[in-house]
């Protein structure tokens, strides 16, 4: 082990002299200074003097996704504007979730966002809340039990309405053969978004299951179904990190089919400005965190409800390539 | 005689011979090359921790290394506007530096490796998440395809070969590589007696002067080493790194080694086994997509192919050691 430890010494005077000679190399392109460079987004104070109400959101969310993230960054924006402290939680675990919506309700918010892809497991902690006088809307997911749970409202996209959109768009582009890619095995979600798809397309459309957690894996797999069957050609994934890795496969595979995908990120809108994904289908996400918050304030200082107690659909919105270009600066800020 | 991956050899023609018959594009070339991609991403990893495990240790953190690998590298070359290969060698540093961390605390403590790296995944989990949110600002990194050397760090790390029909990806290279060396420390130095002699018995080892705790420290240093390669190939390969993927692939790694000999106990297995154990688990990841499976039975199909071939290899190694 001496010789290996003379050579683990050597390894590091080697890199630190890499790491010394490449930060005298600065990039002179992309990078954080030319974000900075760039910078600019809607900034500014809050514009009512209604007294600081608490708004809090409890989603359905794992770590770290991308979707949640633009729901947060709009629910935020509208929270500025309406001198509204925001606060959010969430766990991927239903019995977690109704823990941390009870826990909301024990701070005596003064309103409660939440998402109901669980609903059996929501349903008496929302009551609960609604019994202790919070004005509850939901968001997302739960389009159906929304009201009868006492909500004032939903802002969200109906999953299976969306799927159809992707049929029938399917369809006017003259697909045969299209494949669904379900990134999480057991999302009711997804299912319902493949189903809508399927029941408008004219062509067959087959399921196709990845390891949503496991990029490479996501690869190989479309790439060997890509493969096997050489009729498909057309990839629908439903995230938008999967599109990319999906053009990356269907690359590899030397397949013309064309790849199509479920929500938006910068990545996707330069792939649709490029032509490489030929639609997205978005359901806005910043739109249900920023509507969410606003029609709480809206509740609160006017009475206020939208919808007239039916869910308020923030998608689906169907993106082409000549949508690309408005949208690259707001993917890029991730508003969008 | 027995060595340890005949097992897994028979298991995986077995396993080559029911693919070729139940799927049509399983025996072509393009679908080799996509089988064999698929097993290098699990079989890089598979090779230290492999080795890990014949020095009679676990590694839960390995899977979650590898995100940190690619966010590191990504973030820091983003934020430092540096060129991308600095955040290339930063990462290996911190990578090492974690490595040592698990070794060290290990052999310190003297805890279960379960305990010392489940609290490291945790971590790391955490810090991935956290870090990624306060510095990007969102949940996924900033693309670094436009920075500097981003082209060349590609090649090294993600770029792929077509010789005649077949698509071989870079990481198959690395993964060759790798199961070269470690074939050569397990066998052919004295490294590789001391990993096998701190597996079979520790304080055994420690009686006869085997440096118990650098051997382990290092063996935790090679995970991390391989770690740095998987994720510098996710970042050159997919440009954009989401922070919370990686969960879970640890026990994948751990599955590629058991299925190519090496025991749960230590003091047994081989590098060349690993390598035939994510074989086994590219070909039948891949092999029910090609057979065009109903896909709500995929991960049964999997256990259950799994199971078979780690079952075949115990039975073909009592024998093997049974005639010996």
């Amino acid at each position: 082990m001496a010789m290996a430890k003379t050579g683990t010494r050597a390894i590091g005077a080697l890199l630190a002299a890499v790491l010394g000679a490449s930060l005298a190399g600065c990039s002179s392109t992309g990078g954080k200074r030319a974000e900075e460079r760039a910078a600019q987004s809607a900034g500014g104070g809050s514009g009512v003097d209604t007294p600081k109400w608490t708004v809090a959101m409890v989603t359905h969310s794992g770590a770290g996704d991308t979707f949640w993230d633009i729901v947060q960054n709009g629910a935020k924006q509208a929270a500025r504007k309406d001198n509204i402290k925001f606060v959010y939680s969430s766990s991927n675990q239903a019995n977690e979730q109704a823990q941390l919506v009870q826990a909301a309700i024990d701070q005596h918010v003064d309103g409660l966002v939440v998402t109901l892809a669980k609903p059996d497991a929501m349903k008496d902690v929302v009551a609960k809340a609604v019994k202790a006088g919070i004005p509850v809307i939901t968001i997302n997911s739960g389009s159906d039990q929304s009201k009868a749970f006492g909500a004032i409202g939903h802002i969200g996209q109906d999953e299976k309405i969306a799927g159809q959109a992707v049929g029938d768009e399917l369809d006017k582009r003259g697909k045969k053969h299209a494949i669904c890619v379900l990134h999480e095995q057991g999302n009711v979600g997804h299912e319902e978004r493949c189903a809508g798809a399927k029941e408008t397309f004219a062509g067959t459309m087959d399921n196709l299951y990845v390891d949503g957690t496991n990029m490479p894996d996501v690869q190989s797999t479309i790439q060997a179904k890509l493969q096997a069957d050489k009729s498909i050609d057309a990839v629908v994934t439903l995230g938008a990190p999967f599109a990319a890795t999906a053009v990356k496969a269907k690359q590899q595979a030397s397949s013309p089919a064309e790849v199509d995908t479920f929500d938006l990120n910068a990545q996707v809108a330069t792939a649709l400005a490029n032509g490489t994904i030929g639609f997205a289908v978005d359901q806005q996400p910043y739109l249900q965190g920023y509507e969410a918050v606003d029609l709480i304030w809206l509740y609160r200082y006017n009475a206020d409800v939208l919808g007239g107690g039916k869910p308020v659909l923030t998608g689906p919105q169907i993106l082409t390539q000549k949508d690309a270009a408005a949208l690259a600066k707001y993917t890029e800020r991730g508003t969008r | 005689m027995g060595r340890p991956e005949l097992g897994s050899v028979v298991g995986a023609v077995a396993v080559f011979l029911f693919f070729s018959v139940a799927a049509d594009s399983f025996l072509q070339w393009s679908s080799f090359g996509t089988v064999l991609y698929a097993a290098s991403t699990i079989g890089i990893m598979a090779v230290p921790v492999a080795l890990l495990m014949i020095g009679g240790e676990f590694d839960l953190s390995a899977g979650v290394m590898v995100t940190s690998s690619a966010l590191v590298a990504s973030m820091f070359s983003y934020q430092m506007t540096a060129n991308v290969w600095a955040g290339v060698a930063v990462s290996l540093l911190v990578m090492l530096a974690i490595g040592f961390f698990n070794g060290f605390l290990l052999t310190r403590t003297k805890l279960p490796s379960f305990i010392i790296t489940l609290g490291t995944f945790l971590m790391l989990t955490g810090l991935n998440l956290g870090f990624t949110k306060l510095i990007s600002g969102t949940v996924s990194t900033k693309s670094i395809a436009d920075m500097e050397g981003f082209d060349s760090a590609r090649v090294l790390f993600a770029s792929h070969l077509t010789i005649g029909d077949i698509d071989l990806k870079v990481t198959i290279l690395w993964w060759a590589a790798l199961v070269a060396v470690a074939t050569w420390v397990l066998l052919r130095t004295r490294a590789g007696n001391w990993i096998f002699a701190v597996g079979g018995g520790a304080d055994a080892a420690r009686a006869v002067g085997v440096p118990v705790a650098r051997t382990k420290i290092g063996l935790y240093m090679a995970v991390a080493f391989c770690a740095w390669i998987s994720g510098q190939h996710l970042l050159f390969s997919f440009d954009v790194v989401q922070s919370g993927e990686g969960v879970g692939n640890e026990f994948l790694y751990i599955i590629a080694a058991v299925i190519g000999g090496c025991l749960m106990t230590g003091g047994y297995g081989s590098a060349i086994g690993s390598a035939v154990g994510a074989f086994i688990f590219g070909m039948t990841s891949k092999g029910i997509v090609y057979a065009q499976w109903n896909p709500d039975w995929f991960k049964f199909f999997l256990g259950a192919m799994l199971l078979l071939a780690t079952l075949l290899n115990a039975w073909v190694r009592k024998r093997a050691e049974a005639t010996a």
